[in-house]
């Protein structure tokens, strides 16, 4: 399996507090990953600079077959590549309704002029279509995003992130505040998703990690702690001491 | 016959002596009556030099007498007499070279000596170098101060006669520096001036400047062929290099060496009359809005003998070929016109040297008004993060409440102490309100703030015109704090710019203790950082909010009084400084006093800085400085001294 | 297309056919062309409103839509004045040259009409000679390109600095205010020349047109201004209303969210900023003509505070608030300052509105920002019944900046 990202040896300080510290990372392309580690650990920070958001003081982060330098490049472009940002928060447009909100996430062209002219086409109308019935929100299209349930919300954000069809995926907590139905459908989705490109979940909650089914990272004080299965991992000293056991 | 005469000729040669051994000023005034007499400025010179050079002790008092005319001439024998009228109507007489009453007479057998205003100026001078020995220091000063208003080569000997004798340390050098002076304007000796001038090389004195430049005045002047020798040159001008071809020209024509060429105002004159049948000289008029077709109508009617020929390009050039335009020095030394200059230069990297140093100083004296204006936002602003856009109006409040005071209390030390806690109370109460009605409701909603705080600015600075009028009210400062610390001639500052420098440092200790020392400091920090930590640890965020606003404004208001000591106190007075304020905090790092100092500090040295390549305009250097602002935000957005990390907020 | 696009924004319908009918009725009251029931000072006042509106609605495209409170978009109103102001002064007083210089027996070469033009203009500060930006002041066709191109310019230049260094809230504010102040400092000069402190005058009188009376010429304008504040509303309206639209309002309601979308959010600010200042230089051109004079005080950072005091008063976000908000204050503000609201007598101290009014408009403003953010168009809703999503207390309207709203809640 190829590698789609590839960070070495990032590191990044906040005022003399080193936040990551000597990371390396990689993930292929159809690869989902799980991250824990606990508060403080850096996960968040992780994926700002993967997306863009944290300039590194040193390291790589390559991307793709062309091993592209993510570094430099700013968050819009690092989207356009293909990364997909999902916040802990439920971040979607309120004052735009459900279809504005995924019109404006599909792929298509980003500059200004193009978006100016751009006409709905009938295969992104489908598209629409179709995501807003996989998110569950298909008789919600023409309301407005502000007036959703928190747990709708987070769908509807998940549908912008597959809209923008992404390579990689980079998930942050994605089960908070939803009941467990909802969290079942989540974990599906995901996992769906991973089968074609890669998915970094970052999450607190073990139940939810353990249903992913898939390798897990664990961070701790900006390094990497410990990867392997789950259950491997949560055999580790190391890691029950930081993480688990307290 | 003979013995008659030999015995004549005794008794007056023994007359003649008993004069001489008794009255040698009568005698010298005697021997000058004629010029005395009759005086006038051109030839009395020998009458004055012969009294002043006499050596007698009585000479100034006659100078001084006859200056004041009260010397006359008794008519009968010709004597002459200081005189004095009486009561009685009659003329008491005093010998002149005795100084005692010897008679009295009466006002028609005398005759007054009434010396013209020229004439009277010269026994002046004369008399001052009885004056620079006089035993009163304070007249000495005054005669040393007369020469130096006055500068002429008559004060130059006495001057340097009376070096020697002086007691008077302070007074020696001054006369000293004075005799340099004199020495390079007047004296005859060469090697003498040129002496002086090394010795006063580098003197920052504007004397000494005004003494040099006229050494090295020159003149303009044109020559047929190449200048005679022995001129003093100071250059010679090439046409079209130094001095433009045109210019050349008409200084050879204004010194009659050319023909003058005939100037467009004249050829249009010409032309226009003599028109005739709709054309002037064969070209129709209507053609004539060509300048070539001018030229060809003007040649035409030259050709004709109707009018005078111009000069073409051609000979223009040949005639200034022909001659030489030099500048030449009005001082004809070569040796002391290079020595002047080369001490003018020397004078003029001094004066360059302190020029930078009296910038530097007006710098930090501006730099230390913006910081003032700007201390009050560093907390509202910079601290809680609240922008109030009526920050300014905070500061005309301040300068209206002292004008009040002074108003009310006419002693202007005393009500500038008033002023300035009331000021801090006015400011610190309106603040407070303004932070209760309307602040309150719009935290974390910056722009809201910014145009609702905008709204109150509008609105106070209406109110104080309709309350204080449109124009500006005097706030006075103490008597004490007027006049200027003077270094040198290149270098003062204000006495009242060093109050608001101090004042400045004083802030910022008051907010350094405050922020970092107070229980106040350290619940505004908490709020700022975490409001709802804060609450649960039992600070009440609204109360502090409120008081921390309040400081900030009262803050303003003393500012207020500061600016308001030098600057204009109008309705205007805040928005002056609004944008200059904020452009403070911004640039020097939000919620960093350090930053505002820094801020402040660069914003005033750059404007200070900009104004000096460009003195005359005050509004170009305020337009590059925002521009400068602009763009320097570009390589630091955060400012000068910039908070890092995730607390920055990205 | 555009009849659908019409249909589907019926508030543009309607403002488009209000403001035809307004035009209509103020024609036939006019004195040129109907009962003469409005006076021509009064037309010209109305012409005026409109462009004001014109500027409003660019104001409100980059402030109540992409959250960019701009304090610099009537400099660039000012500009777009100083741009038709320079031909219109060169052409009339070329006119005025030519005219005086027609009786003298020789004809005069261009270059002495050209002097006797500069010495006319410039001598007021002292000046006779052409500076360079007046070099194109002799073609109508340049001067109405620059019109558009230098407001244009400027914002572009200025934008590019600012966004790109990621500039936003408040912070951006007040640096375009200092633009503008900058600017206006710039233009007080005497050597800017722009004639500093005096400005352009005469600007009312048409060259070529001297034979067409004002009342005729300032109905013209009426036409005008409101043909360009038509097509301006239908240009923003068509911008809002498409995906373009829904960019630009994600950006206001959060940025950072919009550039994990990968869009550029620099790029579309700029864009905005920069359209937004070549309507308002357009405004500006037809504004000052209507004015006759322009001078570097109506560029000062308060008109540009006034501005957006129209905008919030009018409800922002709406386009057509922001051109109610602007004639509706515009208007009043003329009425109370011009001396024709009557004073109130209290006894013992007469309000005199002269004095008075600004004092109301800026506590107004505090009202209107504090009770009623929606403004004046809010009551519209009233009419409309519009529905407003819950935003549970988080008011994410287009001051929340994205910034502030996440590090409340951080």
């Amino acid at each position: 399996m190829s590698t789609l990202l590839e960070v070495s040896g990032v590191s990044v300080t906040f005022d003399g507090f080193r936040a990551i510290n000597n990371l390396s990372f990689r993930i292929g392309t159809a690869e989902m990953r799980a991250i824990i580690g606990p508060n403080g650990a850096g996960k968040t920070t992780f994926m700002d600079i993967v997306t863009g958001k944290t300039k590194p003081d040193e390291g790589r982060i390559l991307w793709g077959e062309k091993s592209l330098s993510l570094r430099g490049m700013s968050e819009a472009r690092i989207a356009r590549e293909g990364v997909g940002r999902k916040f802990q928060k439920p971040t979607v447009f309120e004052d735009q309704t459900v279809h504005e909100n995924l019109v404006m996430a599909l792929r298509n062209k980003r500059g200004p002029f193009a978006v100016l002219f751009y006409k709905p086409t009938a295969k992104d109308l489908a598209r629409v279509e179709v995501l807003a019935a996989e998110i569950g929100l298909e008789d919600a299209l023409w309301r407005k995003s502000g007036e959703l349930s928190h747990g709708q919300k987070q769908w509807l954000e998940i549908g912008m992130l597959l809209a923008q069809e992404p390579r990689l995926l980079l998930v942050d907590e994605p089960a908070a505040g939803m009941t467990p139905a909802e969290r079942e459908h989540t974990t599906n989705i995901l996992v769906e998703a991973a089968k074609t490109r890669a998915v970094v979940v970052v999450e607190h909650d073990m139940e939810f990690v353990r249903r992913l089914n898939c390798k897990v990272t664990v961070l701790h004080e900006g390094a990497v702690l410990a990867e392997g299965r789950l259950d491997h991992v949560t055999a580790n000293q190391d890691v029950i001491d930081v993480y688990l056991g307290r | 016959m003979k013995r008659l005469f030999l015995a004549g000729l005794a008794v007056l040669m023994t007359c003649t002596v008993a004069l001489s051994q008794g009255a040698p000023m009568q005698d010298i005034l005697q021997a000058h009556s004629a010029l005395i007499t009759k005086s006038s400025r051109t030839t009395i010179s020998p009458a004055i030099a012969a009294i002043s050079n006499s050596g007698l002790t009585q000479a100034q008092d006659i100078l001084q007498a006859w200056q004041s005319k009260d010397i006359w001439q008794r008519r009968s024998d010709g004597l002459f007499f200081r005189a004095e009228e009486t009561d009685s109507g009659s003329y008491q007489l005093f010998d002149p070279d005795t100084g005692k009453i010897i008679g009295e007479a009466a006002k028609s057998d005398l005759r007054q000596l009434k010396p013209n205003s020229g004439v009277r100026a010269l026994i002046g001078t004369a008399l001052v170098q009885f004056q620079l020995k006089d035993n009163d220091p304070a007249r000495r000063l005054a005669a040393l101060t007369s020469i130096e208003r006055n500068p002429s080569s008559d004060s130059l000997l006495p001057l340097r006669a009376s070096i020697d004798m002086e007691p008077d340390a302070d007074l020696k050098a001054k006369k000293r520096r004075a005799e340099r002076l004199l020495t390079i304007a007047y004296d005859t000796d060469e090697a003498a001036r040129v002496a002086a001038i090394a010795e006063m090389s580098g003197d920052l004195g504007v004397d000494v400047r005004a003494t040099l430049n006229p050494l090295l005045q020159t003149r303009t002047q044109v020559f047929a062929g190449v200048a005679p020798d022995g001129l003093n040159i100071a250059r010679v001008l090439v046409p079209g290099k130094d001095i433009a071809s045109q210019e050349a020209y008409r200084l050879l024509i204004a010194s009659n060496l050319a023909p003058a060429r005939i100037d467009q105002a004249e050829i249009l004159a010409t032309l226009s009359d003599h028109i005739s049948d709709g054309k002037v000289g064969g070209i129709a008029v209507e053609d004539l809005n060509q300048p070539e077709a001018r030229d060809r109508a003007y040649a035409a009617l030259v050709s004709q003998g109707l009018a005078r020929a111009t000069p073409t390009g051609a000979e223009i050039e040949a005639q200034l070929a022909a001659h030489q335009i030099v500048e030449v020095y009005s001082e004809p030394s070569p040796v002391v016109t290079s020595a002047a200059s080369e001490a003018l230069e020397a004078i003029l990297v001094n004066v360059g040297v302190n020029q930078t140093l009296d910038l530097i100083l007006d710098g930090l004296s501006l730099a230390s008004i913006y910081f003032l204006a700007a201390i009050g936002l560093a907390i509202t602003f910079g601290v809680m993060g609240v922008i109030n856009m009526a920050h300014g109006e905070f500061i005309m409040m301040g300068a209206y409440t002292g004008y009040v005071v002074q108003q009310i209390i006419p002693n202007h030390t005393v009500s500038i102490l008033v002023a300035i806690p009331l000021a801090f109370a006015v400011t610190f109460a309106a603040g407070v309100a303004m932070e209760r009605l309307v602040i309150r409701w719009l935290y974390n909603r910056p722009l809201e703030t910014l145009l609702a705080t905008f709204g109150i600015s509008i609105a106070l600075q209406q109110l104080a015109k309709n309350i204080f009028g449109t124009q500006a009210r005097p706030l006075t400062s103490p008597a004490w704090l007027d006049g200027a610390w003077v270094l040198n001639d290149v270098v003062s500052i204000s006495y009242i710019r060093i109050a608001i420098f101090i004042l400045a440092l004083i802030f910022l200790g008051v907010f350094l203790f405050i922020m970092r020392r107070t229980r106040l400091g350290l619940e505004t920090r908490a709020v700022t950082q975490n409001p709802r930590m804060a609450a649960s640890m039992g600070i009440n965020p609204n109360r502090v909010n409120m008081l921390t606003f309040g400081l900030g404004s009262g803050i303003a208001g003393v500012a207020g009084v500061a600016i308001g000591l030098f600057a204009k106190v109008t309705s205007e007075l805040g928005s002056d400084y609004i944008v200059q304020s904020f452009m403070t905090v911004v640039v020097g790092g939000v919620g960093n006093i350090w930053g505002t100092l820094a801020g402040a500090a660069m914003i005033g040295f750059l404007q200070k800085g900009i104004e000096w390549f460009n003195p005359s305009n005050t509004l170009a250097a305020q337009t590059f400085m925002i521009i400068f602002i602009i763009i320097f935000i570009q390589f630091r957005p955060r400012g000068i001294i910039a908070l890092k990390g995730r607390a920055a907020g990205d | 297309m555009k009849n659908s696009f019409l249909m589907r924004n019926p508030s543009t319908l309607i403002f488009l056919t209000a403001l035809a009918a307004f035009t209509i009725v103020v024609t036939l009251l006019s004195e040129a062309f109907g009962l003469g029931l409005i006076s021509t000072s009064f037309v010209k006042t109305l012409g005026k409103t409109l462009c004001l509106g014109l500027v409003a609605v660019a104001m409100d495209l980059v402030w109540g839509y992409a959250g960019i409170l701009s304090l610099g978009h009537f400099a660039f109103f000012g500009l777009g004045g100083y741009m038709i102001g320079m031909w219109l002064m060169y052409e009339r007083t070329r006119d005025i040259v030519i005219s005086s210089m027609a009786d003298a027996p020789i004809p005069p070469t261009t270059d002495e009409i050209t002097d006797a033009i500069g010495h006319q203009i410039f001598g007021v500060v002292g000046s006779s000679e052409f500076p360079l930006i007046w070099a194109f002041a002799d073609s109508l066709t340049l001067q109405l390109v620059l019109v558009v191109v230098v407001p244009g310019a400027l914002a572009f230049v200025f934008g590019w600095l600012a966004f790109r260094s990621r500039v936003a809230g408040v912070y951006l504010s007040i640096l375009t205010q200092a633009m503008t102040l900058a600017l206006s400092f710039y233009l007080f000069q005497n050597d800017s020349g722009l004639r500093g402190n005096n400005g352009l005058s005469g600007l009312q009188n048409l060259p070529g047109l001297e034979a067409v009376p004002q009342e005729v010429v300032s109905i013209w304008f009426l036409w005008a201004s409101a043909l360009a504040l038509g097509l301006g509303y239908l240009l923003a309206a068509w911008i809002v209303s498409g995906k373009f639209g829904s960019v630009i309002r994600g950006i206001r309601d959060d940025e950072a969210r919009v550039r994990f979308l990968g869009y550029s959010v620099e790029g579309y600010k700029l864009a905005l900023f920069t359209l937004t200042a070549c309507i308002a230089g357009i405004a500006g051109a037809l504004y000052y003509p209507q004015a006759g004079i322009i001078n570097p005080a109506e560029i000062a950072p308060i008109a540009s505070i006034y501005l957006a005091v129209w905008v919030a008063i009018g409800g922002r976000g709406r386009l057509y608030g922001a051109v109610v908000g602007a004639g509706f204050v515009s208007l009043v503000s003329s009425w109370f300052t011009g001396g024709q609201a009557p004073d109130i007598p209290l006894g013992f101290y007469t309000i005199k509105w002269v004095d008075w009014w600004l004092i109301v408009l800026g506590l107004s403003f505090v009202l209107v920002t504090l009770f009623a953010p929606k403004g004046i168009a809010g009551l519209f809703d009233l009419v409309s019944d519009r529905k407003w999503p819950n935003r549970h207390g988080a008011d994410l309207g287009p001051d929340a900046g994205a910034l502030r709203e996440r590090e409340a809640s951080e």
